[in-house]
């Protein structure tokens, strides 16, 4: 496309044409307005004059007879700018006045009309217009007084030159000015289609212009920008994800192969071949554990599990999770406790499930006092205890474990969330490192955190979920339903 | 692996070649009919015209994905047990199969003996005794009505919990459960602990059940799950 075509293209440009036309019709009958009522008012002066001057001269000739009239009109006739006079007899013969020619007929009616004159002096032989007034005289006579048109014509002629002109004046800065704003907006356009195109060449740091105007383009790059900034937020992560799925599952993936080389290798009797394939089921059970857990947490990330939402009570979850895990936890000589209180919820029942899950397991796991660095018997009574707690703070239901291990240092806790993260105390125990991240990733799902904190001592680890809505809102929301489930 | 029934008709609806031809050949090695189609049309055919006890069905399927093939069964009145696989394997995926009509839902990748423990309880000639108010198995007894359990002359005191994990296991007696369906059916839980917390729990009923007992009726089956019988058998 031609920079010309690209041009008049553009909304801008189109824009203008429509106001160019509407401003040219305004243009156009204010002056034939503006001509109307000039010529009507012209019309009018010269009907009064006339018929001011005809009332005046009748007078003269009933007073003072023909002489009189005759010679009123020749000395009138003479003036400079005189009015047309014409005084003929009943035959039609002319008397007295400045009139050469006329249209035929005109001086046999009586009354109003336009007709064509020459003047008797007239050098330049054309015809000129005139509006006449023909009256007759009681003898017969007829008078005629009239008034030449050239003025009205005249300024019928400025008028008509002066639509002309502001119609082109209207043209041309309206054209103009649709140039300059359609290329201004272009301008700018381009500059954004140009960084879009590096944006989509791979260059995801691209940012559109934004101008100082706040005008609606401002607005609209300013939002597009926002889109790119999560858009980059979510590749990066992506990137990270991939990476740490390339790392994390490539070790285990690389011990499964090593192991299986090394049983087809060795020339081992049925029980060893057997041994090695078992573990290469679980080795490859680990791994699609950690894999889904992957997933669960993109999954919970990307807000798609939002659909499988309802409402229920957080005291349930964790008096169910209580049960679940209590004889995992007095089996590893921990004692699991729970505390709740009625806390309504809407989400995911079984994602928060989860996550409070993976946080008890956690408790279990690394939750045991590190008796070993203490002098025999400091371990304080109830100190391989677990708490599980579900209670309502405000507008907040706050889904807690607390544990009384060594816990974990203030500066490694916002790090420990993180995927694979797997603290330096906790790299020999069994797992994939994914509990925590799942946690957070639930709780950033139902617009909620996970935090960390002390237990004084041990860790508390907390899902802080916001609580579900009023009654009233929830009327609301129901009601809401109503029509969907219709359709 | 554990008994089975010879006669069991097996329809397996899967593209992938490599994994229908394992799953045949594994189903035909535990002694069950297992019949083959490899897109949905055919699928949908075969079901409708072949008297299966069980249908495994791939979600996703050329021609008509697998959820469509279990609807238009379902339309049409028939209503054998259809369990199916599906590399989609969150919670709301689940559902989804469920109410189009599904029985079971796998998630990829599975283990066959999984697998094969879903089949066997979905299957109806192992539907069990479902209905009845009094499970048996050996001299255990499980009474559902009044929540009562015994085994010989000694009355058992079982957490609410415990009873109902020995009913779910007595109602599937002689079949093997894995501890995924133990979560599902006796907890609600759809997701995977990373820890063996089924295990303790089975080891705490295993204690009350077995414990003193000369003959143990709740045996653990390696690689797959438990299972309840009487050893007799």
């Amino acid at each position: 496309m031609t920079a010309f075509g690209k041009l008049i293209r553009t909304t801008a440009f189109r824009l203008t044409l429509v106001y160019l036309f509407l401003f040219a019709l305004f243009a156009a009958s204010l002056l034939g307005y503006f001509a109307w009522n000039t010529r009507r008012l012209i019309t009018e002066q010269i009907t009064s004059t006339v018929n001011a001057e005809t009332e005046e001269i009748g007078e003269i000739y009933s007073r003072r007879g023909l002489r009189g009239l005759v010679f009123t009109i020749e000395n009138r006739a003479l003036r400079p700018g005189a009015n047309l006079y014409l005084v003929t007899t009943p035959t039609g013969q002319a008397v007295a006045g400045n009139v050469g020619s006329l249209t035929a007929g005109v001086m046999g009616s009586s009354g109003w009309s336009e007709t064509e004159y020459r003047r008797l002096d007239d050098q330049d032989k054309t015809d000129h217009r005139a509006l006449v007034r023909v009256t007759e005289l009681t003898s017969g006579f007829r008078l005629l007084i009239g008034r030449d048109l050239e003025e009205r014509r005249r300024l019928f002629g400025i008028i008509a030159k002066a639509a002309q002109w502001s119609l082109l004046i209207v043209i041309v800065l309206g054209l103009g000015g649709g140039i300059f704003v359609a290329r201004r907006v272009l301008r700018r356009i381009d500059a954004m289609t140009g960084t879009t195109q590096r944006i989509m060449a791979g260059d995801l740091s691209g940012r559109l212009p934004v101008g100082r105007s706040g005008d609606e383009l401002d607005r609209l790059a300013e939002n597009l920008n926002a889109m790119l900034e999560r858009i980059e937020a979510l590749m990066i992560g992506l990137k990270e994800v991939s990476d740490n799925i390339a790392h994390d599952l490539k070790t285990p993936l690389t011990r499964l192969r090593n192991r299986a080389e090394e049983a087809l290798a060795k020339s081992g009797n049925e029980t060893e071949y057997r041994t090695a394939l078992e573990r290469t089921i679980e080795e490859s059970d680990g791994l699609i554990r950690t894999f889904n857990a992957l997933l669960m947490i993109a999954r919970a990330e990307s807000g798609q599990a939002r659909d499988n939402m309802d409402d229920f009570d957080a005291a349930d979850v964790a008096n169910g999770i209580h049960e679940l895990y209590e004889p995992l936890a007095e089996e590893d000589g921990m004692t699991l406790h729970v505390k709740t209180v009625p806390a309504p919820l809407h989400g995911n029942r079984e994602l928060i499930s989860q996550a409070l899950a993976n946080l008890v397991e956690n408790a279990i796991k690394y939750g045991k006092p590190a008796s070993a660095l203490q002098p025999l018997g400091a371990e304080a009574a109830g100190s391989r205890e677990i708490l599980i707690e579900a209670r309502r703070d405000r507008d907040q239901v706050l889904l807690s474990v607390t544990d009384r291990g060594p816990g974990i240092p203030e500066a490694d806790r916002r790090h420990a969330v993180e995927r694979f993260v797997r603290l330096e105390a906790s790299r020999t125990l069994p797992g994939s490192g994914l509990g925590l991240s799942l946690a957070s990733a639930v709780a950033t799902l139902h617009g909620g955190d996970l935090t960390l904190g002390d237990g004084n001592p041990g860790l508390r680890a907390t899902l802080a979920l916001p609580a579900r809505a009023g009654v009233n809102e929830r009327v609301a929301a129901q009601m809401q339903d109503v029509p969907q489930k219709v359709a | 692996m554990t008994a089975t029934d010879p006669n069991m008709r097996l329809l397996i609806v899967e593209d992938d070649r490599e994994s229908a031809d394992y799953l045949v050949k594994a189903f035909r090695e535990v002694g069950y009919v297992a019949d083959l189609a490899s897109d949905g049309e055919e699928g949908l055919t075969l079901a409708d015209t072949g008297d299966y006890d069980v249908l495994v069905i791939d979600r996703m399927l050329p021609k008509r994905d697998g959820l469509s093939v279990i609807g238009s069964l379902r339309e049409k009145g028939n209503r054998t047990p259809a369990l199916i696989l599906s590399a989609l394997g969150q919670v709301d995926d689940r559902i989804k199969g469920l109410r189009a009509g599904g029985d079971d839902y796998l998630p990829k990748p599975y283990s066959f003996a999984e697998l094969l423990a879903r089949v066997e309880v979905l299957s109806r000639r192992h539907g069990g005794p479902a209905e009845e108010t009094t499970y048996r198995v050996g001299d255990l007894e499980l009474d559902r009505l009044s929540h009562r359990v015994a085994r010989g002359k000694d009355e058992l005191t079982l957490q609410p919990r415990e009873f109902r994990l020995l009913e779910y296991l007595m109602k599937h007696a002689g079949q093997v459960v894995t501890r995924t369906m133990l979560l599902e059916n006796v907890w609600d839980y759809h997701f995977d602990p990373q820890t063996n917390v089924i295990d303790v729990h089975i080891s705490r009923l295993r204690s009350k059940i077995d414990k003193g007992f000369e003959r143990p009726l709740l045996h653990t089956i390696r690689g797959a799950g438990y299972m309840i019988r009487d050893g007799i058998r």
